[in-house]
C-alpha cells in the first residue's frame, strides 16, 4: 500500500492508539475461529470467514445458526442485520472520505470497524490534518484490527478441532456477546430495545427456521425506537 | 455439526461478505448523490446493536439445555458474567469470570 511520507505518521499513530483494543479483540477472534469449527466448517472456510465477512459477532452468530442447521436466507439476514450499523458508519465518514479516489474508498470501506470508526471520528475532530492523513490514520487502525482477526481467528481455526467439549468453549460465544451488549446500551431507547427483544427471544425461541432471533429484535426495535421518540 | 454444504456454505459467506461490505461503502461511495439517512432509520440503527445482542444472548441462557431452565449452570454463570459485563465493559473480564463460574459449577456438581 503506498502512503505519502506525511501519512506514515498517522497510520502508524492510528494503530497504536488501537494497540490497547487488539489483546481484547484477541480472544474474540479465537472464539470466532473455535466457534467456525465447532459449527462443522472446514479449515479452509472456518478461516476464510474473517478477512472477507470481518465483522466479530455477525460471523460469530452466523456460525451458531450453520452449526444449527438454520435455514440459508435466516443465516444471511440475521449477519446483515447485525451489520446494518456500518450503513451508519459509513454515513458518518462519508463528507471525511469524499474526495478518496474511488480504490481507497473500496478498500478503506472494506475495513471498517466498530473501533476503528470511533478512534477515526474522535481523531477527526481533535485533529486538523489532510485527507491524505486522515485516511492513513484510518487505515492504521483498522488494518491493526484486521491482522489482529485473522492471526486470531487462524489460532482459534487450528486450536478448534483439538480442544475436549467438556471444557464448554462454547460457552464463550454467550459471554462475548454479553460483553458487546453492555456497551451498546447507552440510553433510554436501547436500554427498552434490549430487554425487550431479550423477553421476546426467549418467549420465540421455538419459532420455526430460527426465526426467533430476527423477529425478537424487530420486536425490540420497534418499540425502541417508539419509545426512544418522545 | 451442520449438514450444509460447503458449496452452499461458501455462497452464505460470499452473501454476507458482499453485503457487509456495500453496507460499509454505500454513503462513502453515494456521498452527494443521495439524501442523509432519515431520521426514523437512524434510529432504528442505532437500536441494533443493543436489540439483535440481547435477542441472541438471552435463549443461550435460559434454554441451555434445550428447554426453558433457570436452574442451569450456564444460566447462574451467565447471571454472574452479565454482572461483570455491566459493571466493567470488558471483554476479557467477561469471557474470563463467566467460564471460571461455569467450570467452578460444573466441578462442583
Amino acid at each position: 500500500m503506498d502512503y505519502s511520507p506525511t501519512g506514515r505518521r498517522p497510520f502508524i499513530a492510528g494503530f497504536l492508539d488501537l494497540a490497547p483494543i487488539l489483546v481484547g479483540v484477541f480472544p474474540f477472534g479465537l472464539i470466532a475461529g473455535i466457534a467456525a469449527v465447532d459449527a462443522g466448517l472446514g479449515s479452509i472456510q472456518a478461516f476464510a470467514a474473517s478477512p472477507i465477512v470481518f465483522a466479530g459477532a455477525a460471523q460469530l452468530a452466523m456460525m451458531d445458526l450453520i452449526g444449527r442447521d438454520a435455514a440459508p436466507i435466516v443465516i444471511v439476514a440475521t449477519a446483515l442485520v447485525i451489520n446494518a450499523r456500518f450503513l451508519m458508519y459509513s454515513a458518518a465518514l462519508a463528507p471525511t472520505f469524499r474526495d478518496l479516489g474511488s480504490i481507497r474508498k473500496a478498500y478503506g470501506a472494506f475495513v471498517i470497524t466498530d473501533q476503528s470508526f470511533a478512534a477515526s471520528v474522535l481523531r477527526f475532530d481533535q485533529v486538523d490534518e489532510s485527507l491524505t492523513d486522515r485516511f492513513a490514520y484510518f487505515m492504521g487502525a483498522s488494518l491493526g484490527l484486521w491482522g489482529t482477526w485473522l492471526i486470531s481467528s487462524l489460532i482459534g481455526v487450528v486450536l478448534g478441532a483439538e480442544l475436549p467439549a467438556e471444557w464448554s468453549l462454547d460457552f464463550a460465544i454467550p459471554l462475548v456477546f454479553m460483553a458487546l451488549l453492555f456497551p451498546a446500551i447507552k440510553d433510554r431507547g436501547t436500554t427498552i430495545a434490549a430487554v425487550t427483544a431479550a423477553v421476546a427471544s426467549v418467549a420465540l425461541v421455538s419459532l420455526p427456521l430460527n426465526l426467533g432471533l430476527l423477529v425478537a429484535a424487530a420486536i425490540g426495535l420497534a418499540v425502541g425506537a417508539i419509545w426512544s421518540r418522545g | 455439526m451442520t449438514t450444509h454444504s460447503p458449496a452452499l456454505i461458501w455462497l452464505l459467506l460470499g452473501l454476507t461478505a458482499s453485503g457487509t461490505w456495500l453496507f460499509r461503502l454505500s454513503f462513502i461511495a453515494l456521498f452527494g448523490r443521495v439524501a442523509e439517512i432519515p431520521d426514523l432509520a437512524m434510529r432504528l440503527l442505532r437500536l441494533i446493536p443493543a436489540a439483535v445482542l440481547a435477542a441472541i444472548v438471552a435463549p443461550s441462557l435460559t434454554h441451555a439445555t434445550g428447554s426453558f431452565n433457570l436452574g442451569t449452570e450456564r444460566f447462574a454463570a451467565g447471571m454472574i458474567a452479565a454482572f461483570v459485563a455491566w459493571r466493567t465493559k470488558n471483554v476479557l473480564a467477561t469471557i474470563g469470570v463467566g467460564m471460571g463460574v461455569l467450570w467452578a459449577l460444573q466441578a462442583l456438581s
